[in-house]
């Protein structure tokens, strides 16, 4: 028993237990629908601006580009390009390479204890399945997102309707009996394959977390934490769309409220589930700007991998040094000129 | 430092892509409430559907779904409401007594929702779209 995770799903159920219960009592549609809505966007824009512009006053005192590959150095010398970029066009490249293929991950390695004949030795792996996880979960959370425009956006961009179109590709379907359940329909609506990799990418990172000793003795109750609350979040949607179905029409007219500030009710019967998924995406929004997620934001202002490599040309100064008063050996000497010559002490300038 | 504005230029980028939720909409003429699909002069005088109305609205393809299974593996297409005891017949498109049959105007009673939603059912992959009466 680990308290951190105790903690973390203890804090998930009980938010959740508060939304399906807000939700379904008579007068607090306002407060779940509306209102806390409102506030988490307003804490999501204000908390995101005060992180970043935080970072922002931060100095840089130095250049501390990681340095993945040969630096540009004599002509003869292999520079490593994309690893140790020189140029200011060479760090975009990299920084898109790090956001969308996340390439810094992609070298994690895993310490194990390796056995052979002569005892046991540490030994370092390649460790890619972090990287997998990752990359599918970042990149089903986008899509996922993104689909989800279409409760906000009337008429629905095309560029939506092409996502969604590829998103529901393998139309996949089922209709059956199933013993102890009954008939199990699926496949109408059609089955959205990012919703289903975002369910198993977040397990993983959840399982990952639990079962490995290593990483389950740093993690900390704010990193279940989100862990917990994008897998309520996707267990109720799924819930949503293909098993205790709701009136989504009415469920965008709501959203189309809400974008227009004209404060419109989510429908009266849509259910307990639909108020815990929107009341976990408020909380994830508030929290957001607060927690690790900044990483969101973060990425982008990592020195590590925004600097420029090219510390063998350029003298990196401090743009927060303050000028400093000195007193240097040909002032000094100015100073004291006659009296040196007199006492015969050597002197760079006669006059 | 140079830093500063590149952070503020990427700042507005990001929030004015978030709040394109907002000013896409007000920018965009298209009417932004719920539609609510005409029922024609038949389903009117019906007053009734194989299911009441609000389980219609979030299951009807589910309903859809599940008749199609039936007529497919079984081939009886006869279906009771156990309430009036009215006997339907499990077809989309064919006969006076099939959802079309009934709902004849496809482009004001699914149309309208479902682009709303952007929903593209694959009904007319396989059906005949019915005519629609001026």
């Amino acid at each position: 028993m680990n308290s951190s995770y105790i903690f973390s799903l203890i804090l998930v159920i009980i938010l959740c237990v508060v939304a399906y219960m807000g939700g379904n009592a008579e007068g607090l549609r306002l407060v779940f629908g509306v209102m806390i809505p409102y506030l988490a966007v307003f804490l999501f824009v204000l908390g995101f601006l005060r992180k970043v512009l935080g970072w922002a006053k931060s100095p840089v005192p130095f250049s501390i580009a990681s340095t993945c590959g040969q630096q540009k150095s004599m002509p003869w010398v292999e520079q490593n390009k994309l690893d140790n970029p020189s140029t200011t066009f060479g760090v975009i490249i990299r920084m898109f390479l790090e956001i969308v293929c996340f390439r810094s991950l992609f070298r994690n390695t895993r310490m194990r204890f390796h056995k052979s004949t002569d005892g046991v030795k540490i030994a370092y792996d390649w460790e890619i399945f972090l990287w997998a996880g990752a990359l599918a979960f970042h990149y089903a959370f986008l899509v996922v997102l993104l689909r989800h425009l279409r409760f906000f956006f009337q008429p629905v961009p095309w560029c939506i309707q092409v996502i969604e179109f590829f998103d529901g590709f393998f139309k996949m379907e089922f209709v059956g009996e199933v013993i102890d359940i009954g008939t199990l329909q699926i496949g109408l609506p059609g089955v959205f394959v990012s919703g289903l990799i975002l369910l198993a990418a977040v397990i993983f990172l959840c399982l990952r977390r639990l079962m490995s000793p290593k990483v389950r003795y740093i993690s900390l109750a704010s990193d279940y934490f989100p862990l917990f609350v994008i897998l309520g979040i996707a267990v109720t949607g799924i819930v949503m769309r293909y098993f205790a179905k709701i009136d989504i029409v009415g469920v965008k007219a709501y959203t189309m409220g809400l974008v227009m500030f004209k404060g419109t009710l989510p429908p009266e019967n849509v259910g307990g589930i639909f108020y815990i998924h929107l009341f976990l995406v408020c909380v994830l929004l508030a929290c957001f700007p607060f927690s690790k997620l900044m990483h969101m934001g973060g990425i982008f202002l990592s020195p590590t991998r925004n600097m420029t490599g090219n510390t063998r040309e350029v003298r990196h100064v401090n743009p927060w040094n303050y000028p400093v008063k000195t007193h240097t050996y040909e002032e000094y000497e100015d100073d004291y000129r006659d009296k040196m010559i007199g006492v015969g002490l050597p002197v760079d300038k006669k006059e | 430092m140079n830093d500063k504005k590149l952070i503020i230029i990427g700042l507005l980028i990001f929030f004015g892509v978030c709040s394109s939720v907002c000013w896409y909409n007000w920018l965009s003429a298209a009417e932004k409430g719920a539609p609510e699909p005409l029922l024609s002069e038949k389903a009117k005088a019906a007053g009734y559907c194989v299911v009441p109305k609000d389980k219609m609205k979030a299951e009807h393809m589910k309903i859809l779904d599940q008749w199609r299974e039936h007529v497919v593996r079984t081939g009886k297409r006869e279906y009771v409401i156990p309430e009036t005891g009215r006997t339907f017949n499990m077809s989309l498109s064919t006969g006076e007594d099939s959802c079309m049959g009934c709902h004849s105007n496809k482009s004001e009673f699914c149309d309208r929702c479902h682009d709303y939603a952007s929903v593209k059912p694959y009904c007319w992959d396989c059906h005949l779209e019915p005519k629609e009466k001026e």
